[in-house]
């Protein structure tokens, strides 16, 4: 949990919607673990007031990239920072994915829908350190909802494609084409992020098939380190039900753990 | 060096800048980020007697220069407190308050008669504002009598000095903080959130699941600055103001307002370093004016 107040973009692209920022940040990049998030001022004036939580993308030495999608005037205002800018930053905050040394040479699953490709990219790098066998699948709503499929590809990972209108790959959500896909495979894990319909579909699959799955949870933060108390999601812990701080115990829960909204009373 | 100690009578601060509760968790979340023995204080999260869970998401909502929030005071309850969270803050050297809830009268003075014998706690600080509660944002804080009643029960049951804090929703909040000296309270904290909402136009739904929620944030200082300002003039017991300080400048205006001390809230949460900066930037502000103590600057408005 490191404070880095000159973190200077290095390299900046976007499509449409959807930005990448690569940071130079040593120190934040040294210790980040695949999962765990940033929280990025975008303005030294009280509006926006908040940082907003943003996934670590990927790490490689000093650096550290994000990737995210213009969703409100936060991430508006972050868009429009140039090359050579720095930006504050909060990190590595979270708990990350749990990359159990029994996923070696397994094979494993990450579905990502939209944004939700975010941190499965770095998780992806991890994993294949790991000699495990990273099957990657990526849903949007159209074409363009899948900037990142030609950098999965051109980093070797194998990826399946869906696109809602069809535009791309197979036809339909990101979740049928895993149940699909399942078939035929037999991952030892899945990994999953994107919106909530989509991950809670997943679990559901997850669990019918018995496999192991972890799900990263996207929520409005106050403060990123366990302070506010204003993140919660409903989660399971043995036979009690918590609101439990997605910054601190989070963002990474396990499929059995979390409580999707549409079963909450 | 400028000497920025304050004395409220009842506890020498080293520096008139305290972290506010709700907003600084239990002290230990700012361990990775700040040196807490810089500040003059910093006041933990509203600890009813039994843990609670608070309320449903979403909890917050970003307005215009300010924070809107229901979080409903999810908290470890007083026995972890004191067992778990503070062995760890007893090391420094620096003012711990506790600020207090409760659901009824009782409660609040079992949370006190519960602390009362534990160590290292330089006061506590009464939360009978907090809008995130009851239906409506009902809290004792919105009128003379039930204030006047719970501070005299808690101020008899404690052993240590008392700090009331105040709801900014009310028509007359000298009446108030009047009725809170008068039941014998030690100091008073201006103010708590004020009670607001926020609606989505698309799904015409509150933002908030709680639908009213608690504003703070740069949005309330002025409006808070007028508090300090109205109150000072009417009470003995000292002020410590609260809503919106993002800087060194904005803790001086409530200092040169009258207040003694100030606490810093929702900045916490933009910058975990706010409440250091914040220190540092008073003291270069006296040192640039060739102030030697800062308690000469409390109360100096010219109007």
């Amino acid at each position: 949990m490191i404070k880095d107040p000159q973190a200077r973009i290095i390299h900046k692209e976007s499509w449409r919607d959807y930005y990448l920022f690569s940071l130079e940040s040593p120190r934040i990049a040294h210790q980040a673990h695949p999962g765990q998030f940033i929280m990025v001022r975008v303005t030294s004036e009280p509006y926006p007031l908040l940082r907003r939580p943003l996934s670590i993308h990927s790490k490689d030495g000093n650096h550290i990239e994000i990737f995210f999608q213009i969703t409100g005037l936060g991430t508006s205002q972050l868009s429009k920072k140039a090359t050579d800018d720095t930006l504050d930053i909060l990190g590595p905050l979270g708990k990350g994915f749990n990359i159990i040394p029994d996923l070696e040479g397994k094979e494993v699953v990450l579905v990502g829908g939209g944004r939700g490709i975010a941190p499965l990219y770095f998780l992806a790098h991890q994993l294949r350190s790991l000699k495990s066998s990273v099957k990657i699948f990526y849903g949007g709503k159209t074409l363009e909802d899948l900037p990142l499929k030609e950098k999965l590809e051109t980093n070797g990972f194998e990826t399946y494609c869906s696109s809602d209108d069809g535009s791309f790959g197979f036809k339909g959500l990101v979740s049928e084409l895993l149940k699909a896909e399942l078939e035929r495979l037999a991952p030892a894990c899945i990994f999953a992020c994107g919106p909530e319909p989509m991950m809670r579909k997943i679990a559901e699959i997850a669990r019918t098939k018995n496999i192991r799955a972890e799900f990263s949870l996207e929520s409005v933060m106050g403060c990123g380190f366990g302070a506010c108390w204003g993140c919660v999601k409903r989660i399971r812990k043995g036979d009690e039900e918590e609101w439990l701080k997605v910054c601190e115990e989070g963002p990474v829960f396990s499929g059995e753990e979390i409580i999707w909204q549409e079963e909450e009373k | 060096m400028t000497d920025l100690s304050v004395d409220l009578g009842f506890l020498k601060l080293k520096n008139p800048v305290l972290a506010a509760s709700g907003t600084f968790g239990y002290g230990l979340e700012f361990e990775p980020y700040i040196d807490l023995n810089k500040l003059g204080g910093f006041i933990v999260k509203g600890l009813y007697y039994s843990p609670r869970e608070g309320n449903p998401p979403p909890r917050l909502v970003e307005t215009s220069s300010g924070l809107l929030n229901a979080i409903g005071l999810p908290g470890i309850g007083v026995k972890r407190f004191s067992e778990e969270i503070l062995p760890q803050l007893r090391k420094y050297n620096t003012a711990l308050i506790v600020n207090v809830c409760g659901e009824r009268e009782d409660e609040y003075a079992s949370v006190v008669d519960y602390l009362n014998k534990e160590e290292g706690i330089s006061a506590f600080e009464l939360n009978i504002s907090c809008p995130n509660v009851e239906r409506d944002g009902l809290c004792p804080a919105l009128n003379p009598e039930s204030a006047y009643s719970v501070v005299k029960l808690v101020k008899k049951t404690s052993s240590r000095p008392l700090i009331t804090k105040l709801s900014p929703n009310v028509t007359d909040i000298v009446e108030i903080a009047l009725s809170a000296q008068e039941a014998g309270t030690d100091a008073i904290s201006l103010v708590n959130t004020f009670l607001a909402m926020s609606i989505d136009v698309e799904t015409r739904k509150p933002k908030l699941a709680n639908i009213l929620g608690g504003l703070s944030g740069p949005a309330i200082k002025p409006i808070v600055l007028r508090m300090v300002y109205q109150v000072v003039r009417q009470v003995q017991v000292p002020v410590i103001g609260i809503g919106g300080i993002l800087s060194g400048q904005d803790a001086l205006e409530f200092l040169i307002a009258g207040a003694k001390a100030v606490e810093v809230g929702t900045a916490n949460f933009i910058d975990p370093e706010s409440t250091v900066k914040i220190i540092e930037e008073i003291e270069a502000f006296c040192q640039k004016n060739g102030i030697d103590k800062i308690e000469e600057v409390i109360g100096t408005l010219k109007a």
